[in-house]
């Protein structure tokens, strides 16, 4: 046990002056501005390749969204990052440290790396301040929450997150049933739920299907005051709502990077064009 | 940051109407209708008879299985059909206790309770060992319960077994255990049971005195499990259960162990209702393995049904309307009850989904409106 500590430290150490900085264990290192990085990564499926040396860099702080065909690879991909899906090659990290490769699913979520599905999954019958307190990180044990009660900090960091996602105000506020909420606020608390966990990374898949057109555009002010503070990944079809996010656009093509730009530029690309339109 | 003492915290989770009707509720159980037995003669119109007390504190300990199974099965949404099984071993595991109190009262004038001379036994079986000591015998009620609760929710739940299949199962095992127990060999009295007791700590079992004495500390019980409900049901412990009941996987997603949570309260409540089956066998005075009936476990559903799931209060009120229905039916219409039992159940599932709680807040609702 001691022995495997004092030797961390030590390749730490070592590492810590070849790249001339020292690293805490278990941060994130962003000494480079990346946060992701996915260098040839395949999967295959019995023989369908769903991901085919797929390249991709998210910088720190960024609002990437990924766009493309039914079957280009978006969920597979997600799936790699969280450690649900094991890629057959290639290289996976998670800012300059740790090889998302190497760990389990709730290491990776441990790690800072927080996914949305598509459906919202909330606990209806809590209410919504309880659903972000569940949420929290904090000990998690059996006898620990017995006796656990919020502290005050603890409060102040759920009313917060409270007003980012909107669900402070309202008919009943943040003590309403959370199975009371629409489809848009279910999915807005979801978020909430993510956020209350302190990721570094977001992964979002399909934030916005089923959201009327005003809580689409309250979802693109709420992602756009994320980045810079979290690094977000979305999965979309809805243009309008990545015209309103603004940010590089990614599109997917047969589990390959097919362009790469601000969305004006990709949606004039050629190839793009061609595999969208089917010519 | 400053720490507020834990009591007051709970203090101010409960509302202050409840602590008024805990109140009254205590000084009823414990002061009045004890005083009322004791002090007054018979003939005096007021005068509190004992198949009052009995019938009291029989209801009283049934309120307390009820409020065990609200516990897990109204907060944390597994239905066990096997709860009696708790129930009888408690009752069990006390009544050895009292078997060994008779001493040499018997009929046989034996060392050995009266149905192992029956049997032409000449000692006690092991597990009969330290029987004649009341605190060890105390600890057993609540050991050996949790013990079996333990190891059976341990494997059940590390299964990930759920919803009807551990319905069914913990009604097996209740069965099986019956089984067991109606054996001669088993060393528990075959389908006789335990009965004909005599003394608790040298005092005779159906003295007025010992009567109101098992009935005050059965409210003490039932209020102290009450008590205790309402605490784990408003610490965040509680609100990890409702989200288990709601979404397994989610919870383990946010990094909560479901195992652990539902162990726990799978255990509390085995113990809870083995305390009940103690004070109860003093009381009834009898305990045979008729206890582990499968139709006493869904009974015990069935009264938590009708006072309303996840109310804590509400299971307390159905086990007494149900009890008391079928204390007036059984004497006024004996062949009918069972019919009557389940046109409550029908009645209440298609009427009063949340049972008499739900109805009396619905009449407030409207009332507001």
């Amino acid at each position: 046990m001691n022995a495997v500590t004092e030797n961390r430290h030590d390749q730490e150490w070592l590492g810590g002056t070849s790249i001339g900085h020292l690293k805490r264990h278990g941060e994130v290192d962003l000494s480079h501005r990346v946060i992701l990085y996915l260098e040839d990564i395949s999967v295959s499926f019995d023989g369908f390749k769903a991901l085919n040396n797929l390249h991709l860099t998210i910088d720190a702080g960024e609002l990437r969204c990924i766009i493309g065909p039914n079957g280009a690879g978006k969920t597979t991909m997600m799936d790699v990052i969280t450690g649900k899906t094991r890629s057959d090659a290639g290289r996976c990290f998670f800012g300059q440290t740790i090889d998302l490769s190497t760990l389990s699913e709730a290491e990776i979520a441990h790690a800072g790396i927080g996914r949305k599905f598509q459906k919202p999954t909330i606990f209806e019958n809590l209410s919504v301040f309880e659903n972000l307190e569940l949420a929290l990180k904090t000990d998690k044990r059996a006898r620990v929450s017995l006796f656990a009660w919020l502290g005050d900090d603890q409060r102040d960091k759920i009313t917060d997150t409270l007003k980012q996602i909107r669900l402070d105000k309202g008919v009943g506020g943040a003590d309403r049933p959370a199975g009371l909420l629409s489809h848009g606020q279910k999915q807005w608390l979801e978020i909430g739920m993510l956020l209350m966990q302190d990721p570094k990374l977001l992964l979002l898949d399909e934030p916005v299907a089923g959201m009327t057109d005003d809580e689409t555009e309250r979802t693109a002010e709420l992602f756009k005051s994320l980045a810079g503070k979290h690094s977000l990944v979305v999965v979309e079809h809805d243009m309008a709502f990545i015209e309103q996010l603004g940010g590089k656009v990614t599109v997917l093509h047969e589990g390959a990077v097919l362009a790469e730009g601000d969305l004006a530029t990709v949606q004039n690309d050629e190839r793009v064009i061609e595999v969208y339109l089917g010519r | 940051m400053t720490r507020t003492p834990f009591v007051i915290r709970f203090c101010n989770a409960t509302p202050k109407s409840g602590w008024i009707a805990l109140g009254i509720f205590a000084a009823i159980a414990m002061l009045l209708l004890p005083a009322l037995h004791l002090v007054l003669p018979p003939e005096h119109p007021l005068h509190v008879s004992a198949y009052v007390i009995t019938l009291g504190g029989k209801i009283m300990c049934y309120a307390i299985v009820a409020v065990a199974m609200d516990l897990i099965w109204g907060h944390a949404g597994i239905l066990s059909l096997g709860h009696g099984l708790f129930f009888a071993l408690g009752g069990y595991v006390f009544g050895m206790y009292l078997m060994r109190q008779i001493g040499r009262d018997g009929s046989y004038q034996s060392d050995l309770p009266d149905f192992m001379v029956f049997l032409d036994w000449k000692e006690l079986p092991w597990y009969w060992a330290g029987s004649d000591s009341f605190l060890w015998s105390l600890a057993l009620v609540l050991i050996v319960p949790a013990l079996i609760a333990y190891v059976f929710g341990y494997f059940a739940f590390r299964s990930r077994i759920k919803g009807v299949y551990f319905s069914i199962i913990t009604q097996a095992l209740t069965f099986a255990a019956m089984l067991l127990f109606f054996r001669n060999e088993t060393g528990f009295g075959g389908n006789n049971g335990f009965t004909d007791f005599k003394r608790i700590l040298g005092y005779g079992v159906t003295t007025p005195e010992m009567r109101v004495t098992l009935f005050a500390l059965t409210a003490l019980v039932l209020m102290a499990t009450l008590l205790l409900g309402r605490y784990l049901v408003t610490a965040k412990f509680g609100r990890v259960l409702a989200a288990i009941r709601d979404s397994e996987s989610r919870v383990m997603f946010l990094g909560y162990n479901p195992l652990h949570y539902k162990l726990a309260i799978w255990t509390l409540s085995a113990m809870l209702c083995a305390v009940a089956g103690a004070l109860y066998v003093p009381q009834v005075g009898i305990i045979n393995p008729g206890e582990m009936s499968p139709a006493n476990s869904i009974e015990i559903a069935i009264w938590v049904a009708v006072g309303g799931r996840g109310t804590l209060i509400g299971p307390v009120i159905g086990a007494a309307i149900v009890n008391l229905s079928k204390s007036y039916f059984t004497m006024a219409f004996p062949e009918y009850w069972l019919f009557f039992l389940g046109a409550l159940f029908v009645g209440v599932t298609l009427w009063l989904p949340d049972g008499v709680v739900g109805l009396w807040k619905r009449i407030q609702a409207r009332r507001v409106a």
